[in-house]
């Protein structure tokens, strides 16, 4: 091999701007694997991340996942309502610490509407047990009425700063004539972003959502009945329904009783999931879709190997001089198999190193776009074992793929010998 | 001092074809002999070079070609390369260089592959032999490529006769070039052999140049299967 290591790098530099081409094409394909797969497990780390240390979400019956989509991601709607004297009841149960009402179903300008209480700013927890914490403002009192707290991309994407009158809409807000437009909010503070939904969320109180309800009957304004702002605290405002429950237990141990406790409610039909085990459902269908993505990425892989290969090849009938040289001077038809697979292996090596630079030099400069604009938390630390695992798998892959044009070199030279025929 | 080369009862017939290309009973080349072979194209001279190289080996009978009194035949195929890079230069007839190798490292290339040739060339033989073909220092490090064909084939004669091979190959090493190249050429191949004391088998069919050899021999009719096809 020795003899070959300064030749093989010679040769290849002597051919340097097809090799190049290579080179670029082994990197596009290192980069959006491992870009992918970057990717992959950021997008799950964060969805995962969208509740923690909540032990029990509580809901009307329904699907799991379903409950779980609407109650932490606010994604379609609740079927049915839970009455707010199970949740009152909820929360007085021995085992339960807290409990965060959330009640859901308006909307602003396409941002969910999120009605809960107090206990929700104190108590919900995302990503590593992180609290919730303004950037601005503050959050709403009890009663606090008609006072509205912006999570950050809705303040960031609205323009909205504090003191900015906002106008609920009923339902997804399709039908103008469904706004609560006599009932204006005033932002009253401004989430910092946590990279989960709540970013996304426009957060009212309860008793907020149960005023501007005052006047409404089965999702419809009452004609002939007008309440204003103004009078509503004449009214009972104590909610009567909710849309769902999250539950922190004093011991964990107790989840699994809680949970069938809840399922066995005597006063209305509920259900209990457990966060963690509603996330995995529910990644095993959203999995389909970023496995079918690393499989194409493999695609491009292999084809980049496959270009590889044909480049060497398409170039080796014009390098049988070059072989008959070396094998005047002494080199073995091994010899030419080594020095082919030799240079793939530096082809790949230097297409794989500059995807995998390159890699980390886009994710140390898109990461902050990307937590901005999605949400999405990019870690530009270390490798992922699993990002290792790939690159070994594109070296031993090109290396591979060098040995065919490594086997045609040693063929042809045993068959030309010295006389080559070009 | 044994032969250089030693050819016995050698037929040789290429896959598929039916007649023999190359029927040689007898040839000898002594050590540090000028051998000028007369061959014109269509007479196997291809194929008895690459026998006398070991590149092939004769593909039947009990017919050997020996280099050194080691016969091709009784070595696997790596000894054979190693015999090959130890013992034997070679010279193409054109487009003997590397093209991205330097002149210099074009000359050294045998003692990359020959530990032996790399102890009896010792260093500066590459400059020495490069000078000695009348290359000016100042082409030593340029690339190979950029060079005429008559410095290109004084730079193969320097490759071939690095750390001094009992035997060289030619093979119409001077048909490229013109005659006042070609008679300089000559020069300096005759003498760095002699200093070298290697043994010089020259195939050409340019007779002109035969006089300057010790022995001069016909492949037409050394070769008993060209005659009969002729």
């Amino acid at each position: 091999m020795t003899p070959l290591l300064g030749l093989a790098a010679r040769s290849a530099w002597n051919r340097r701007f097809v090799l190049a081409l290579v080179v670029a094409s082994i990197a596009l394909s290192t980069f959006l694997l491992l870009g992918i797969e970057r990717i992959r497990q950021d997008v799950r780390a964060s969805f995962s991340q969208a509740v923690s240390g909540t032990d029990l979400i509580v809901g009307a019956r329904t699907g799991s996942v379903q409950l779980l989509l609407y109650s932490v991601f606010r994604i379609g709607q609740a079927t049915q309502n839970m009455r707010y004297a199970s949740a009152q009841a909820l929360a007085g149960h021995r085992a339960v610490a807290w409990m965060v009402p959330l009640s859901l179903g308006d909307s602003h300008r396409g941002f969910p509407v999120l009605g809960t209480s107090a206990a929700y700013f104190a108590h919900f927890r995302h990503g590593n047990r992180q609290s919730l914490s303004l950037s601005q403002g503050r959050a709403f009192g009890a009663p606090g009425l008609f006072e509205v707290v912006l999570g950050a991309e809705v303040a960031r994407r609205l323009g909205y700063a504090l003191g900015q009158p906002v106008v609920i809409s009923h339902g997804d807000g399709a039908l103008t004539a469904n706004d609560h437009a006599d009932k204006p909010f005033t932002v009253v503070g401004v989430l910092a972003p946590t990279g989960t939904p709540v970013d996304r969320t426009v957060h009212i109180s309860l008793e907020s959502m149960e005023a501007i309800h005052l006047d409404w009957v089965a999702g419809v304004p009452l004609p002939g009945l007008k309440v204003p702002a103004d009078q509503v605290t004449q009214h009972d405002l104590a909610p009567r329904q909710i849309t769902a429950v999250m539950l922190g237990l004093k011991s964990r141990a107790a989840v699994f009783s809680v949970q069938r406790d809840i399922q066995s409610w005597r006063d209305e039909p509920l259900m209990a999931i457990l966060p963690g085990v509603a996330l995995d459902e529910l990644w095993d269908v959203v999995g389909l879709g970023e496995r079918a993505l690393l499989a194409i990425s493999a695609l491009v892989a292999v084809v980049s190997a496959a270009g590889l290969v044909a480049v060497v090849l398409a170039g080796l009938d014009a390098r049988r001089r070059e072989l008959a040289i070396l094998r005047a001077v002494g080199a073995s038809p091994r010899h030419m198999l080594a020095l082919l697979a030799l240079e793939g292996g530096w082809v790949t090596l230097a297409g794989v190193g500059t995807g995998a630079v390159l890699h980390t030099v886009a994710l140390a400069l898109l990461a902050p776009w990307a937590q901005q604009h999605f949400g999405l938390v990019l870690n530009a630390g270390a490798a992922l074992a699993t990002q290792w695992g790939l690159i070994g798998a594109l070296l031993a892959g090109g290396f591979l793929a060098s040995l065919v044009p490594g086997w045609r070199a040693y063929r042809l030279s045993l068959a030309d010998g010295l006389s080559p025929r070009t | 001092m044994t032969a250089a080369v030693q050819v016995r009862a050698l037929r040789h017939t290429w896959p598929g074809a039916s007649t023999p290309t190359l029927i040689i009973d007898a040839l000898d080349v002594d050590a540090g002999q000028t051998l000028f072979l007369r061959g014109p194209s269509g007479s196997g001279k291809s194929t008895l070079l690459a026998l006398l190289a070991g590149v092939l080996v004769a593909d039947g009978g009990d017919g050997e070609v020996r280099l050194l009194d080691a016969s091709w035949r009784a070595m696997s195929a790596a000894q054979r390369d190693r015999h090959r890079a130890d013992h034997l230069g070679y010279i193409f007839q054109q487009f003997n260089l590397l093209p991205y190798l330097s002149v210099i490292d074009n000359v050294r290339l045998p003692c990359r592959f020959s530990a032996r040739r790399r102890q009896r060339a010792g260093s500066g033989a590459a400059e020495r032999l490069l000078e000695r073909m009348g290359m000016d220092a100042s082409l030593w490090h340029r690339a190979a490529g950029v060079l005429s064909v008559g410095q290109q084939q004084r730079v193969a004669a320097a490759r071939a006769l690095i750390g001094a091979p009992e035997v060289v190959l030619a093979d119409e090493p001077t048909s490229a070039l013109d005659e006042d190249l070609r008679d300089a050429f000559m020069t300096l191949l005759l003498e760095r052999c002699a200093e070298a004391g290697s043994a010089l088998v020259f195939v050409s069919h340019d007779a002109r140049l035969a006089p300057r050899f010790s022995r001069r021999v016909d492949l037409t009719t050394l070769n008993a299967a060209a005659t009969v096809a002729a």
